[in-house]
């Protein structure tokens, strides 16, 4: 999985920081101490022979890489991932965001990619309750048409 | 599913609501997804009102994604809004409870006691200056 984002950035000491789980840059929540993304990630990818990278522009960005270890038994399930991605383009706000999913198995590729600010103009408001149910739908029909393809393995972004 | 049947069915929806009666009195869902409130169960909760909401056959919903309002021990927590009942903030909600907060709170009107808090936490009081 490999999440880019055009955002602020960090520095080499901030991305440092950013991994300790307690860290966090007190802007939403002052007086708070703990910052529990991305140490969840790291944890959970070192206790499940997996890998992590991060690496981040002052200014232009970040891009955060893990890989799960599906063959290891403390990998926890993907769970509902169609679910996942309709409460994430749900989310309310301007912001875009542009899902790629790709899954290699033994009758080739595929790919599907979604873009928040299409589905805005195809569906209207994304937090009505409708367009949170279609959104659900939608992402799983394409993701019944990915697994077509064969075995599990993936990225999402 | 094409962007274009996506769309199709946004409209075939539309239309149903429009024939509803009262369909203006909207519902506002709040639902705390932070990082403890997906950790303790937020993401299926909201799943579970999104499919009980869809089998009563209540539209007229707005379902918001928020972060964490304070309650880190008793997520996940969900605020409901709607006309006729006050502004309730429900920690501990489980898929189970979900639905019981559509069955009691929004279909009944009567609250459910057990997973009620009145207000957000002091310190994010204080900094919104937004009183219950």
């Amino acid at each position: 999985m490999t999440v880019v984002d055009d955002g602020k950035g960090m520095d080499e000491a901030e991305l440092v920081r950013a991994q300790d789980p307690f860290y966090t840059d007190g802007v939403k929540h002052r007086h708070r101490k703990v910052g529990l993304g991305l140490p969840f990630v790291i944890q959970t990818t070192k206790m499940t022979q997996g890998r992590f990278q991060i690496s981040s522009r002052k200014g232009h960005g970040t891009v955060v890489t893990a890989t799960f270890n599906q063959a290891h038994w403390d990998t926890p399930p993907l769970g509902d991932l169609p679910a996942t991605l309709g409460q994430l383009m749900a989310l309310g706000g301007d912001q875009e965001v542009v899902v790629h999913r790709t899954l290699r198995g033994p009758k080739g590729v595929r790919t599907w990619e979604a873009k928040r600010s299409e589905l805005r103009d195809a569906l209207g408001n994304l937090e009505d309750l409708q367009s949170v149910t279609l959104l659900r739908e939608y992402f799983r029909s394409q993701e019944e048409e990915l697994v077509e393809v064969g075995t599990t393995s993936g990225g999402k972004k | 599913m094409t962007l274009q049947e996506l769309r199709a069915m946004r409209e075939k929806g539309q239309k149903a609501m429009d024939r509803r009666v009262g369909g203006d009195k909207s519902i506002e869902i709040i639902v705390g997804m932070g990082t403890c409130g997906i950790a303790a169960g937020a993401k299926e909760a909201l799943n579970a009102f999104v499919d009980e909401l869809n089998s009563k056959d209540i539209r007229n919903v707005v379902i918001k994604q928020v972060g964490c309002m304070g309650f880190c021990h008793s997520e996940p927590t969900v605020e409901i809004k709607m006309n006729g009942m006050p502004d309730i903030i429900y920690g501990n909600v489980d898929a189970e409870t979900a639905r019981k907060i559509v069955h009691s709170h929004i279909l009944e009107k009567k609250l459910v006691d057990k997973h009620v808090f009145d207000r957000p936490s002091l310190d994010i009081l204080k900094k919104t200056g937004k009183e219950n």
